[in-house]
C-alpha cells in the first residue's frame, strides 16, 4: 500500500485515557457494593478490617508507589533517549510488581490458612456481614492482582521493544501508555488499601 | 468537494483495489469498510437466528398449554432469544456495521483512529458469540434465566449460565473497544472544515453512543463477573441467606442495561436524522437540538435505571426520583421527533424504501415511547410490570424503532458499498407487509398486558387465547415481509441495477466519493465547505 501509517500520539493517548475510565468504572462496581454493604454491616466490616494484615498492606502500598515512580522516571529517561536507563527503570518497576504479587501470595496463604476465604466454614459460622466483607475483599484485591499481572506483562513487552530499538526517544507512546496503565493500577490500590486495611 | 461529477463508475473499489480478495484478506482486514461488512453479516446472521427463536416462541404461545415444546425448552428459548437479539444483534449492530462502514467517510477520514483495535473488536465479538453458542449445547444445557440473568435464580440454576455470561463479558469488551475507537476517531480524524457543527447527525449519535458504551459497559462486566464468582466461588454477595442482597444485582445490572437501550436506539435516531432530510429535499430542522438531544439522552438515560425495579422493593423515595428522571428522558426524545416532523413540513417528500422505513421508525418509536411513559410512572407501572405490555413496549421501541431504522440503513447505505441496488417495488411491498405484521404482532401484546397476561409464562388462561392467536398470526405476516425484503435486497446488491453517483441526493461526504468507495476513501484529503444537510452548498439538486 502506498500510504504511510499515520501516527497520532495525541489520539493514542486520548484512546488510552478513555480506556482507563472504563477500568475505573469496572472497579467502581465493586466500590459501590462496598459502600452499600458497609452501610448495612458497619460493625461486621470493622471486625473484618481488624483481621487484615496491616504490615503486608503497608509494604505493598510502598512497593506500588515506588514502582509508579520508577515507571514515571522510565518515561523521562526515554524522552532523553537514554535507552539503557529506561530498561533499568522498567526492570525495577517489574521487580516491584513481582514483589507485590509475592507479598499478596504470602498474605492470602496466611488468611486462607486461617479459614478466611469465600464460602469457608469459619466465615459461614460467623456473622453474615463479615463473610460479605471478605468476599468483597477477595474479589476486589483479586481483580486488582490480575491488573498487576497484566500491567507487569505490558511493561515487560515494552522493555523488550526498548531493547530492540522499536521504542526510542522519537517514538515512545507505547511506553507512555503502559506507564499510564501502571499508574492506574497504583491508583486503584490507593483506594483499596484504606478501605480494607485502615479506616475500619 | 464535488458532488456533481459522481456519475463516474468506480473501476476499482475496496472490494478489489488492494489486489487481495481471499477470505483472509477479509477476516484480517483493518479496512473499516471490510470490518463494517464483517460486522454487518455477523450481526444480521444473529438477527435471523433471533427471529427464528422468536417465531418458535410465538408458535408455542399460539394456544394455551403445550403446543410444540416443553416448559424448560420454552424458558431456554426466551432466554436465548433475548441474549442473541440484545447482545449479539442490536447492541453491536449499528456501531459495528453502519458505524464502521459510514462514519469514517462521513467525517472525511481515511479510516478509524485504531484500525487494528477495530479488527480486534470484531474478533472479540465473534469469540464471545461462539462462547455464547457453545453454552447452548454443553454443560447443563442452554441458560433459562431470561436475558437479565437475575439472581438468585441465575446463581442456582443447573443450566450453563457461567459460560453464557462469560461470552457476554467478552462481547462487552468488544463494545468498549469500539467506543474508545469511535470517540478518538471523531475527536482526532475529522477532515479540514469538518467542524463539530458540520458533523452529520449520524456521527453525533455514534459519538453519544460511544460514551454510553465506555461509561456503562464496565459495570456490566463486573456484574457478570460477580455472577460467575457467585456460582463458582460461592461469594454470597447476592445471596440473602448469607447477607447479600439480590436488589444490588438488579441495580448493577440495570446501571448498564438501561443505558444499553440507548446504545440500541441512539444510532437508529442518527440514521433517521440523516435519511429524513435527504428524502424531504430540505435541510434538517433544528440540527443543534437534535445533536444536543443525543447527548442529553445519553446523559439522563444513564440515571434512570431504577425504573426497572419499581416492584422490587426499593424505597418510595427512590421510586419517585427514578420515575421523575424517566419522564425527563422523554423531553430530548420528543425534541427529536418534533424536529423530524418539522423537517418533513413543506418538504418535497419522496417515498422511497429508506424513507418509508424511516417514517415507520417515527411512528412506531412514538407509540413505543409513549407506552414507556405508562411504565415510567410508578403508579401505572405496578399494574403492567412484568406483563406482555412491557414486551410490547420494548419491541415497539427496539424492533419498531431500531430494527426498522436498521432496515432503513440497509436500503440507504448498502447499495453505496455494493454499487448495485434492490428493486424499488418489492421493497415497498415488503415494507407494507412488515408494517402490518409488526403491529398485529406487538399491539396484541400490549392489550394482552393490560388485560394482565404476565410475560415469560409458558401457559396462560383461556381468556387470553384469542389475542395470543392474533399475535402469532402477526408474527407470520412479519416473517413473510422480512423474507421478501431480504431476498429483494440481497438479490439486488449482487445482481441488481447499477447504483452509481448520488441517486438519493445526499449532501454528506459518503456521496461525494466513487461507488463503491476505494480503500483509501478519498482520492485527496477532503476539505469540507458546507454542512451535512446543505444540499445547495453540496451542489445536489
Amino acid at each position: 500500500m502506498s500510504f504511510s501509517p499515520h501516527k497520532d500520539y495525541a489520539g493514542a493517548k486520548l484512546g488510552m485515557w478513555l480506556f482507563l475510565f472504563t477500568e475505573l468504572i469496572l472497579f467502581g462496581g465493586l466500590f459501590l457494593l462496598y459502600a452499600a454493604y458497609l452501610s448495612r454491616y458497619p460493625h461486621e466490616f470493622a471486625a473484618g478490617g481488624r483481621e487484615m494484615h496491616l504490615v503486608f498492606g503497608t509494604a505493598n502500598t510502598v512497593i506500588l508507589l515506588t514502582s509508579s515512580l520508577l515507571a514515571a522516571m522510565a518515561v523521562t529517561a526515554i524522552q532523553r533517549d537514554a535507552r539503557g536507563r529506561t530498561m533499568l527503570l522498567l526492570g525495577g518497576t517489574i521487580l516491584c510488581a513481582a514483589v507485590f504479587m509475592l507479598n499478596k501470595y504470602v498474605e492470602w496463604s496466611a488468611e486462607i490458612g486461617n479459614g478466611i476465604y469465600p464460602n469457608s466454614s469459619r466465615l459461614a459460622a460467623g456473622p453474615v456481614g463479615e463473610s460479605i466483607f471478605f468476599s468483597l475483599y477477595y474479589l476486589t484485591v483479586g481483580l486488582h492482582g490480575l491488573h498487576v499481572l497484566i500491567g507487569g506483562t505490558l511493561l515487560a513487552v515494552v522493555a523488550v521493544r526498548v531493547k530492540s530499538g522499536a521504542i526510542h526517544g522519537g517514538e515512545y507512546v507505547l511506553l507512555e501508555n503502559s506507564a499510564l496503565y501502571w499508574h492506574l493500577v497504583d491508583l486503584i490500590w490507593i483506594f483499596i488499601f484504606p478501605l480494607y486495611y485502615l479506616i475500619l | 468537494m464535488s458532488f456533481a461529477d459522481q456519475s463516474r463508475t468506480a473501476t476499482s473499489s475496496f472490494w478489489n483495489d488492494t489486489g487481495r480478495t481471499g477470505v483472509a484478506s477479509w477476516i484480517f482486514s483493518t479496512d473499516h469498510k471490510r470490518i463494517g461488512l464483517l460486522y454487518f453479516y455477523s450481526v444480521f446472521g444473529f438477527f435471523l437466528v433471533g427471529v427464528v427463536l422468536g417465531l418458535l416462541l410465538r408458535l408455542e404461545l399460539m394456544a394455551p398449554g403445550r403446543t410444540i415444546m416443553g416448559p424448560q425448552t420454552y424458558n431456554a428459548l426466551f432466554t436465548v432469544h433475548g441474549v442473541v437479539m440484545v447482545f449479539l444483534f442490536i447492541i453491536p449492530g449499528f456501531q459495528g456495521s453502519f458505524g464502521n462502514l459510514v462514519m469514517p467517510i462521513q467525517i472525511g477520514a481515511r479510516d478509524v483512529a485504531f484500525p487494528r483495535l477495530n479488527l480486534l473488536s470484531w474478533w472479540l465479538y465473534i469469540i464471545g458469540a461462539v462462547i455464547v453458542l457453545t453454552s447452548l449445547f454443553t454443560g447443563g444445557g442452554p441458560p433459562d434465566t431470561g436475558w437479565t440473568f437475575y439472581v438468585p435464580f441465575s446463581a442456582r440454576t443447573g443450566t450453563n449460565v457461567s459460560l453464557a455470561v462469560f461470552g457476554v463479558f467478552i462481547i462487552g469488551f468488544a463494545s468498549i473497544l469500539t467506543g474508545v475507537n469511535f470517540i478518538t476517531t471523531i475527536h482526532r480524524l475529522r477532515a479540514e472544515g469538518m467542524s463539530w457543527g458540520r458533523l452529520p447527525l449520524f456521527v453525533w449519535s455514534l459519538y453519544a453512543t460511544s460514551w454510553v458504551q465506555i461509561l456503562a459497559t464496565p459495570i456490566l462486566a463486573i456484574t457478570l463477573t460477580l455472577v460467575i464468582a457467585e456460582r463458582l466461588l460461592g461469594t454470597g454477595l447476592f445471596d440473602p441467606g448469607r447477607g447479600g442482597d439480590p436488589l444490588m444485582y438488579q441495580h448493577l445490572f440495570w446501571i448498564y442495561s438501561h443505558p444499553a437501550v440507548y446504545v440500541m436506539i441512539l444510532p437508529a435516531m442518527g440514521v433517521i436524522s440523516d435519511i429524513i432530510p435527504v428524502f424531504s429535499r430540505k435541510p434538517i430542522f433544528g440540527y443543534k437540538l437534535i445533536a444536543f438531544s443525543s447527548i442529553a439522552i445519553a446523559a439522563v438515560g444513564s440515571l434512570v435505571w431504577g425504573h426497572h425495579m419499581f416492584t422490587s422493593g426499593m424505597s418510595e423515595t427512590a421510586i419517585l426520583v427514578f420515575s421523575f428522571l424517566t419522564f425527563i428522558v422523554a423531553i430530548p426524545s420528543a425534541i427529536k421527533v418534533f424536529n423530524w416532523v418539522s423537517t418533513l413540513y413543506k418538504g418535497s417528500i419522496s417515498l422511497e424504501a429508506p424513507m418509508l422505513f424511516a417514517l415507520t421508525f417515527i411512528l412506531l418509536f412514538s407509540i413505543g415511547g409513549l407506552a414507556g411513559l405508562i411504565l415510567g410512572a410508578a403508579a401505572t407501572d405496578i399494574h403492567v410490570h412484568d406483563t406482555h405490555f412491557v414486551v410490547g413496549h420494548f419491541h415497539y421501541v427496539i424492533f419498531g424503532g431500531s430494527g426498522f431504522a436498521f432496515f432503513a440503513a440497509m436500503h440507504y447505505w448498502l447499495p453505496k458499498f455494493y454499487g448495485r441496488r434492490y428493486a424499488e417495488k418489492p421493497a415497498i411491498v415488503a415494507w407494507g407487509i412488515m408494517f402490518v405484521g409488526f403491529n398485529i404482532l406487538y399491539f396484541s401484546m400490549k392489550i394482552l398486558g393490560l388485560k394482565g397476561m404476565p410475560r415469560r409464562y409458558y401457559d396462560y388462561l383461556p381468556e387470553f387465547a384469542t389475542l395470543n392467536l392474533i399475535s402469532t398470526i402477526g408474527s407470520w405476516i412479519l416473517a413473510v415481509g422480512l423474507v421478501l425484503m431480504l431476498v429483494n435486497l440481497f438479490r439486488g446488491l449482487f445482481r441488481g441495477e447499477p447504483f452509481v453517483g448520488n441517486p438519493w441526493g445526499g449532501a454528506t461526504l459518503e456521496w461525494s466519493i466513487t461507488t463503491p468507495p476505494p480503500t483509501e476513501n478519498f482520492a485527496e484529503e477532503p476539505v469540507v465547505t458546507h454542512g451535512p444537510y446543505d444540499f445547495r452548498g453540496a451542489g445536489v439538486p
